[in-house]
């Protein structure tokens, strides 16, 4: 499968020219399997851009799958160009709740006077899927979900296809108030998702200076995201969801302390940037 | 290895969290009746460091620890607070005293509730102390 970061900034979008080499654009990830099937993670701002590339290549059947209902990662939806084609059938896949449809909580943005249309408006086919509590197949891939420590529900997601796993985990804090390593990995929220994983996009929006301050945020440090990618042996670390008070030169400095707690299992942990795209 | 490996449950791992940060003696039990954990102020009452006892299935730990009325006789599981919040799936309180892995006796309040996680599914039951 082809994996392309095309918005990794947390919270709220960054542009300027402080952020250019990681980018600005909030959470959205496609995985490319290998039968063509596309799967996004995340609607960002950074799938404004995805929609711009996918307007003039199609494919015309695409599987959104959301981690939750924080506005960083559902914002770009209404900017997706695929949504204006009738052509489009777009499954919305996302976290169950037992008091409001995944329709509509997606309607509270997708809907004025947050938006200027009405979901009932998109000329898209939208279909709306609860996750299954057990895996289902997306193309030829298999895809998981389950709910990972941050505020709101939010869901994690491990997708396999050919001996390969990319593990999703945006927005995650393994352990609240509690040090990682007094805990065995089965108690460590989000170890269903990435034990194994031949690739893990977790977050990392803090230093280890500023995490104290922001303990049960729902978010990560660097040095929280390294070892809980080594207690699950994952083999490629991608930091994530970064700060969008961190310019590039401290998200730099971020990857060297990274680098620096990194204790050699697989390859090196690197922070995920706009436009990065590699096979698993 | 492209299959998931079972991790706890969300609801178990957040109440393991409470648990460990607060100062009123816990337990947490899951949806097999495992006890899989309690926290430092429980040990107090358990006789026992977690650290040292680790997980401890349903029949080992009813064994282990002597629930009694406060006049002294066994009480049935299901008039135990956490009994019944495990059997009933309800909360429930009262009175009871506990010998301790030390032979020490608690005269306690008991609080149990069941937890649930979407759907309705019973994942466990936590378990409050006040001496």
């Amino acid at each position: 499968m082809r994996i392309t970061i095309w918005g990794c900034r947390g919270s709220l979008a960054t542009p300027g020219p402080g952020t250019l080499k990681f980018g600005g654009n909030t959470s959205c990830v496609t995985a490319e399997l290998s039968d063509g099937t596309l799967i996004v993670f995340d609607a960002g701002t950074g799938i404004r851009n995805l929609g711009v590339h996918l307007a003039a290549s199609g494919p015309h059947e695409i599987h959104l799958c959301l981690s939750h209902f924080h506005l960083d990662h559902v914002e770009g939806i209404g900017f997706f160009a695929p949504i204006f084609d009738p052509r489009t059938t777009l499954h919305i896949w996302g976290p169950p709740s037992t008091e409001r449809s995944l329709e509509e909580r997606t309607s509270l943005y997708l809907s004025p006077p947050v938006f200027p249309l009405a979901l009932s408006e998109i000329p898209a086919q939208m279909e709306f899927h609860d996750v299954p509590e057990d895996s289902w197949r997306i193309g030829c891939g298999r895809i998981f979900a389950t709910e990972v420590s941050h505020p709101g529900t939010t869901l994690g997601y491990r997708l396999s296809e050919n001996g390969s796993v990319f593990a999703y985990l945006p927005d995650h804090e393994p352990a609240v108030g509690i040090p990682l390593e007094s805990l065995s990995p089965d108690w460590m929220s989000g170890f269903a998702i990435a034990a194994g994983a031949t690739a893990l996009v977790h977050d990392a929006q803090y230093s280890e200076d500023e995490y104290p301050t922001k303990v049960g945020w729902g978010h990560s440090s660097v040095a929280d995201a390294v070892a809980f990618a080594s207690r699950t042996t994952v083999e490629q670390l991608l930091l994530f969801h970064h700060d969008p008070l961190h310019d590039d030169s401290q998200l730099d400095a971020l990857q060297e302390r990274a680098l620096e707690l990194w204790k050699g299992y697989g390859r090196p942990p690197a922070l995920a940037r706009e436009g990065m795209t590699f096979e698993l | 290895m492209l299959e998931a490996k079972p991790g706890k449950d969300l609801m178990l791992i957040l109440a393991r969290e409470l648990a460990t940060n607060a100062s009123t003696p816990m337990f947490i039990a899951d949806a097999e009746g495992t006890l899989v954990f309690y926290n430092e102020p429980a040990e107090r009452i358990l006789g026992r460091p977690f650290a040292a006892a680790g997980e401890i299935n349903a029949s080992e730990w009813e064994d282990m620890f002597k629930v009694e009325t406060l006049d002294g006789q066994p009480m049935p599981l299901d008039q135990m607070p956490s009994g019944i919040a495990f059997l009933e799936r309800r909360a429930a309180s009262g009175p009871v005293r506990i010998k301790s892995l030390d032979g020490r006796t608690h005269t306690l309040e008991t609080t149990a509730f069941p937890l649930f996680k979407r759907g309705q599914d019973f994942v466990g039951v936590v378990v409050l102390f006040w001496e």
